[in-house]
Formats: C-alpha cells, structure tokens, sequence
C-alpha cells in the first residue's frame, strides 16, 4: 500500500533571465519518505529547493504542500504548515546562545513550559549538552549546522527539508548527522539535497538526480550510480 | 499659449535641478554601492567655492565650471583615502561615517565663514521674456548644462577604459581583480568623480539658492529621494526618477502652491518604494547604465 | 523577570532613578532642574532609538519624526481642548500611527536596512521642510496656529483632575523623570518577553527567524511602532520643557544626534543610549558656553572616531573590559594561591632537605 504523495510540484519553472534553473520539473514525494536530491553543481537543485521552501517564488508552476499550495509563499507562511527547513549556509542566531536558539524555534509553536522542555529535549537528542549556553557565533562549523539543525527538530515538523546537511564537516560529524537525519525520518518525511555521494550512500534512500534544471532519474542509490547517464553528466563531470 | 510653454519650462527646469543634485550621489551610489551622506555637503562646498572665488575676483563662469568641481573633487578622493577606505563592504558604517563627515564639514564652514550666508553673487545672463511671462535665462543654461553633464557621464562610462572597468566593477567585484584591475584605485576616481559632479552642481546652483553651511540639508532629501526611486542604473535610474518626481512635483506645484507640491512628491516616492523596492530601474531598464 | 545580573543592575539603576527624582529638586537649583527637562525628554528619545535599533536591528535615522509629532500633536491638541490629558494620549498615539504606516511601507515593502535609514531621514527632514512652510494665518489646526519655523507654543501639562490648573516648570521635571523610569522599565520588560527575544532573533538573522515560522514583517512593525509611542511620549516632555515647538525639532542636526547618542552609548543596551544623551547634552553645552570650537564639527569627529575605533559604544565596551577584568582577577587570585601552595610545599621540602 502506498502512503499519500505529500509534496508535489507541477512544472515548476525558474528563470533567471534567459537560465532555466529549474525547469518543468514535476516532482511528488510520499509520506514518511526520506528523498535525496542531487547532481552536479548548476543542476538547479538548490534552487528547486528555494522553490521549495518560499525562498524564491518560481517563474511559473506549482508548489503544493499536502492540500496548500504553496507556490510563491514567504518562508514563514511554509514554515507554519508544519516545515522544517535548513539552509545550506548554517542560518543561524550568531550572538545567542545555544539553547536560546532553539527555545526561539520551539516555543513559535507552543507555550512557556512546553518550549522549555522541548528545548532541553532537543539539546539532549542532538547531544548538544555540553556547548548548551555558548553564544552560537563562537561555535565550529559543524556544530552551528547541528544548531541549526536542533531549530528544525525542536519546531517537530512533519516535513524536513534540508539543504546540505553536511557540507564542511568532519567524516565523524558526518556520521553523527547521518544518525541524526535517520532519527529524524523516524517521525517526519525528509527531503535531503546534498552532492556528497558517500553521505547519500550512508542514508541509503531513494535519490532524484537533477541536471539541467530537470530531473534525469529517480531510483534507489545502486540503480542511479549504475546508470550511464548519471555517471556522465555527475560522475563522469568531476563531482564527488 | 505662452503660459504653457513658461509652465513646461519650469517644470523641465524642476527636473533638470534635481538630477543635477543627484547625479553625484547616484555615481558613488551606483559604483560603489556606498551611499554618501554627506553628499548635501559636497554641493555646499561646491557653492562656497564659487561664491568665496567669484568675490576675490575669479570670472564666474571659471569659478562655476571648473574650480568648484576641482576642488571638491580633490577633496572627494582625499575623504575616499582619509575614511572610506577602511569601511568598504560595511554599508551602515559607512553611512554613519559619512554623516560624521557631514557634520564635520558644516561645522568647520561654520567656524571659517560663519553661520550665516556669505556674500551672494547673483545669477548671470538675465532674463528672457516668454509673452507675458518672464524667465530667467539662467535656468536655461542650467538645463542645457544638465543635459550636457548627462552625455559627458554616459560618454565616460560607455567609452573609457575608466568607464568600462567601473561597469565591471558595478557588475562584480571579484570580476574586476580577475581581470587584474586595481579595484581600490577605481574605487578611488569614482568617488573623486562623484564628488566632482557634485561640486559642479554645488557650484551652478549657488547664485540660485545662495550659501549656507547648512544648505546640504535642503538638497539631500531630495536627492536621496531621486536615487533610491531610481535604483542602481546612475543614469537611466537618476533621469527616469527625476523626470516622474519633478514633473509631478512641477505640475502639483503649479495647480495647488509649492507645499503641496513637495507634498506630492514625496507621496509619489513613497509609493513608488513600496511597489518597487529596488527602484524603477530595478524593475524597468535593467540593462541601462 | 528573572533576576540575571543584567536585571540586577537595572533594578540598582531604576533605584537611582528614582533617589535622583527625589532628591534632585532640594539639591539643584530651579533653573538646572528647568533644563533638566529638556534632556530628559532627548533621554527618552535616546531610549527608544536604543530599543529599535540596538534591539531590534531596525535602523531608523529618523527617530526624532516620531518625537516631533508627538510634540506637534500634543501642542495643538492641548491647545484645541485646553486641558492636557486628551492631548497626552492623541499625542502618543499620532507618533505610533504615523511610525506604523511608514514602517507599514517600509517593512512589507522589503526595504534593506539601508534604504531604511535613507528613507526614515528623508521623511523627518521632509517633515522640517513642510512645517517651516505653515507661517501663513491659512495654516491652522482647530485654533492652533503652526507658525512656519517660529513655531507654536505649548500650553503646559496639568493633571488630568485639574484641567485648569497647569504644573509648574519644576514638575514637569517629575513627570518626565517617570516618563524616563517607567518607559525603561517597560522596554528592559519587552526584551525579555516572547515578542523582545524574537525581535532579536530577527536582528541576528531575519531569514532563520522566518525559516522557523515568524513573520518578521509584523515584528519589525510592531517593535517599530512601539519605538515611535515612546519617542512620541519624549516629545511631549519635549514641549513642556522648552514651551514651544518649532521645525527645527526635525532637522538634520537632531536625528545626527540621536544616532550618536546610541553609537556613543552603545547598541545593544537601554542606559547606554540615555546616558550618551545625558553626556553629550551637556558636552555640547559647555562647549556653546566655551565657543571655541563648533559642535557640529565636534560631533561629527566624535561619530567618525566611534565608528572607526569605538563601534560597539562605551557601555559595552565597559562592561567587557569589566568583565574580562574580573576574570583575569579571578584567574590572578587562583594562581597566586597556587603559587602560594606551591612555594609552601617546595620550603617544606626545602625545611626536609635541612632536617637531612
């Protein structure tokens, strides 16, 4: 039995100038789904993304996120369907501290003593016990992403919409956030653009490959590494 | 009949002042994206020097045309070295810093020349008459000089190897260090330019307006106005702005007294931001320079 | 409000307020409490700039539009209903209306914070321009005449049981003393609510607040909004305290000086800016009593120096410098106890090494 599609986009163009980033794409993803966008750098997946989550709004096309269409909404009105989102250059709260941003994430959607407990919650998911009170902007960089990452987790979306989790990190703060991203889809669905292959490997899922601004395949991992295509226009391109 | 064409030159003279009073702070804005607030003080500088050169005996035309540009102009690039050097990138510092430095120069015109207007010169040439209505024939000249400034800026950035790497530059930045292009040394004659302009319109419109220390603040209102409605083109952006707020405020003007017609101008600007944060040329003549 | 030791110092600084208020009128004479007045209301002004600028991240340089309407209004209020207390009000509300509709185009339009600045300016002095105008006998609101740049008189406050009896200069004083007080304590209590924590959220990043599901637009208005209330409320001290209201309350000079009471004092604190006002009001005094050196031209080098060298402001600045001061103390203290121990152990040694 298959689960309701729960985002889908309908020839979702976006032009910049004469560039079709991103180009007719027609895009679902199911329930509880763990999706992996990639491709090479220019395939127009950060901008789908974008799209996506109201940072842009598409030159034509639909966004429709369950029953909402969300075609050219601002990030907070996405937001508010229930939206996680984290940018691929860690947006974060740099003069606050740890807990304070991600209290700001939790407490939007719940009252005082809620937000707190789901706050110390979420540092204790993300074992971020230790650096809790350290101001955000002091922190390396892996560790603002999993910062970042808390804000979207304390928000408890059903969607998770992620934009390279693990750029810049260490290989054990990718396997952390490989765990992390795992415990996630436990209760949400989750799209992950990333062009880290061995990441995408770690998280096993189902990947759709963008270039050109469209999609050129969308299968498991093993069937799209294997597929000519795909090593042309990524593999064969130089990517990772 | 006659009042028309008396109309329409005062409103086209309306126009013509406010892109001389913008053209400078549209150049630093445009290339730099610095905004200068003490751009009201680059024309009153630009007035002083005129009325302080035209009173030792300077010829007018000299003192309007090529002193007052030079003069400001020097003091531009040594305002870029002395200070705007160190704040590239930090765009609200550097607005703070440029309003220090216009605070600076009102006060130190004050203490040299004191507070209050120093001896005025009055506007050559005359004045033409138009049936029954009279027109000063100065403000023709201003708006042929306005227009003759226009073409000079367009030939400089469309001809010149300045004009073509400060494009690139406007462009990007890293563009222009690609290209081995020192970007600090454009930087540097853009300003100067900028000030420059300004200094000339400081200059021509001084025998109009007369000089005070303070008189940057009558002028930078409106120029900040025109600049931002005209978004980041210098030239299509600056001319478009100052032909719809000039005309709206010539033609208010005229049917209902000045008051309201600054009031309608600055409700139209308003307006305007709001539809069209970037400014006109934002949205319309993106390619324009 | 919970006692962190930012709170604590507030707590001492509301109390000195307060032992200030009360004792001032017996220690100092009638005419500097007269002038007190006139600073107190710049206080104000500084405090709310303080707020939506260090707090918010809103960079409005026109914070004084909102004190000069609020002193324009409540002048011809007064004036029209001869009693102050509707004045009062209509006063504080046309500042937060008037900063609600342009901060309305202002921030649902997207402006950059630049353009912001730019704009705020540019309609204070547009405000300077248009009120110069009004010295024609057509210019009139109800029976108060606006007086182009000579100006309107302001009727004096009275309280709102005794319409017909106006307070005395020297109360005025009082008032605006808890005016001050009270509109601190309200902002110190804003920033630390839901809504204050979220404004500086929205400072530290505006899309990671919208990406988290707030709508900064309404934000940035509301806290904007509330600035201009409380600049309005300065603005009616304001008129109390000199007497009359006049264009010049817009012009370039004072948003300049609003700006740098906060640079001055610091973004990012509440008693920086008003301090920075107290200090420089009267800087700029004793250098117009000295007249040797311009204030314009002292002001602008103070706001060049502050921004090249000082940019986060003196209180700040202080309270790190303190802060990194006392660590280091402590730090001292524990390694000359350390050192103590140590030196004591090695002579014990030493001792031992005798005894062999």
């Amino acid at each position: 039995m298959k689960s309701e599609i729960v985002v889908e986009t309908r020839n979702l163009s976006m032009h910049f100038g004469g560039v079709k980033a991103v180009d007719r794409v027609n895009f679902n993803l199911r329930e509880n789904e763990l999706r992996c966008l990639i491709g090479p750098n220019g395939a127009g997946k950060s901008t789908f993304f974008k799209c996506l989550t109201g940072q842009l709004a598409p030159t034509s096309g639909d966004v429709v996120i369950r029953d909402f269409n969300g075609t050219g909404r601002l990030p907070h009105q996405i937001a508010r369907l229930g939206v996680g989102i984290k940018t691929q250059v860690p947006n974060v709260f740099d003069g606050l501290s740890v807990t304070e941003n991600i209290w700001l994430a939790a407490r939007r959607w719940h009252g005082a003593a809620r937000a707190r407990s789901l706050t110390s919650q979420t540092v204790e998911r993300l074992k971020l016990g230790d650096i809790r009170a350290d101001t955000v902007g002091q922190l390396a960089h892996g560790q603002r992403q999993w910062v970042e990452l808390g804000m979207v987790v304390a928000a408890e979306p059903w969607l998770v919409l992620l934009d390279e989790p693990a750029a810049g990190m260490t290989h054990d703060e990718i396997e952390r956030t490989v765990e992390i991203i795992r415990e996630i889809n436990q209760q949400s669905t989750m799209i992950v653009v990333e062009h880290d292959m061995q990441f995408i490997r770690m998280i096993s899922s189902k990947v759709t490959v963008f270039h050109e601004g469209r999609i050129l395949i969308e299968d498991t991992m093993d069937v799209v590494t294997a597929d000519p295509r795909v090593r042309e226009v990524y593999l064969g391109s130089g990517g990772s | 009949m006659d009042l028309v064409i008396a109309l329409a030159l005062q409103i086209v003279y309306g126009i013509a002042s406010l892109v001389l009073i913008s053209l400078g702070l549209a150049i630093i804005f445009g290339m730099m994206r610095v905004i200068n607030l003490a751009h009201g003080e680059f024309l009153m500088l630009g007035g002083y020097t005129v009325v302080i050169s035209t009173n030792q005996g300077v010829n007018i035309w000299f003192a309007m045309l090529v002193l007052a540009p030079l003069v400001v102009g020097i003091i531009g690039v040594l305002v870029e070295r002395l200070l705007i050097q160190f704040l590239y990138g930090r765009m609200v510092d550097t607005l703070l810093a440029t309003w220090g430095l216009s605070l600076l120069f009102v006060g130190l015109v004050t203490s040299i020349f004191g507070a209050q207007t120093a001896t005025t010169i009055s506007p050559p040439l005359g004045v033409i008459q138009i049936g029954d209505y009279s027109s000063s024939a100065y403000e023709l000249f201003l708006i042929a000089v306005t227009v003759v400034l226009l073409l000079l800026v367009y030939a400089v950035l469309k001809l010149t190897k300045l004009g073509l790497v400060a494009r690139a530059t406007m462009q990007s930045d890293e563009m222009a260090s690609a290209l081995g292009v020192s970007t600090k040394r454009i930087y540097m004659i853009t300003f100067g330019l900028g000030a420059a302009v300004s200094g000339l319109a400081g200059g021509l419109l001084a025998p109009v307006t007369g000089v005070l220390p303070s008189i940057g603040a009558t002028y930078i209102a409106k120029a900040f106005i025109t600049v931002i409605s005209g978004g980041a083109s210098i030239l299509a952006g600056t001319t478009a702005a100052s032909i719809l707020l000039g005309g709206i405020n010539g033609i208010m003007a005229f049917l209902t007294g000045p008051t309201l017609g600054e009031v309608a101008l600055l409700a139209a600007a308003i307006i305007l931001i709001r539809l069209l944060p970037t400014g006109i040329t934002g949205r319309f003549f993106r390619k324009s320079l | 409000m919970s006692w962190t030791r930012e709170n604590r110092w507030r707590a001492v600084l509301v109390l000195a307020g307060v032992i200030f208020t009360v004792a001032a009128p017996g220690v100092l004479e009638l005419f500097t409490i007269i002038n007190l007045s006139t600073v107190i209301a710049l206080a104000i002004l500084a405090l709310s700039l303080g707020l939506i600028w260090g707090y918010g991240g809103i960079l409005c340089f026109g914070q004084t539009a909102f004190f000069g309407i609020g002193a324009y209004a409540y002048t011809i209020a007064a004036i029209n209903f001869g009693g102050s207390s509707w004045a009062v009000l209509i006063a504080i509300l046309a500042a937060a209306v008037f900063a609600a509709v342009l901060g309305y185009f202002m921030f649902y339009g997207r402006v950059s914070d630049v353009y912001m600045a730019v704009i705020t300016l540019t309609v204070t002095l547009i405000l300077y321009s248009l009120l110069r105008r009004t010295s024609g006998p057509e210019y009139k609101i109800g029976d108060a005449l606006l007086g182009g740049f000579n100006g309107v008189t302001s009727p004096p406050l009275n309280l709102p049981w005794a319409p017909y009896m106006p307070l005395f200069p020297e109360h005025v004083f009082y008032v605006g003393m808890a005016v001050l007080i009270i509109g601190y304590i309200i902002c110190a209590w804003l920033i630390q609510t839901h809504f204050g924590r979220v404004s500086v959220a929205i400072r530290e990043n505006e899309l990671r607040a919208e990406l988290i599901g707030y709508d900064t637009r309404f934000y940035k208005l509301a806290m904007f909004t509330i600035g201009g209330a409380i600049a309005g409320a300065g603005g009616i001290i304001f008129a109390n305290g000199v007497g009359r209201v006049t264009p010049d309350i817009f012009n370039l000079y004072n948003s300049a000086l609003a700006i740098i009471w906060v640079i001055v004092g610091g973004r990012g604190t509440l008693a920086g800016p008003v301090m920075g006002a107290f200090a420089l009001f009267y800087l700029t005094s004793w250098l117009g009593t000295q007249g040797v050196v311009n204030n314009n031209l002292v002001l602008g080098l103070i706001l060049i120096v502050f921004v090249l060298a000082v940019p986060r402001g003196l209180l700040p600045t202080f309270i790190s410098w303190w802060d990194g001061a006392r660590s280091r103390r402590a730090m001292q203290r524990r390694e000359l106890k350390v050192r103590r121990k140590r030196s004591r152990r090695s002579s014990d040694q030493r001792e031992v090494t005798h005894e062999k």
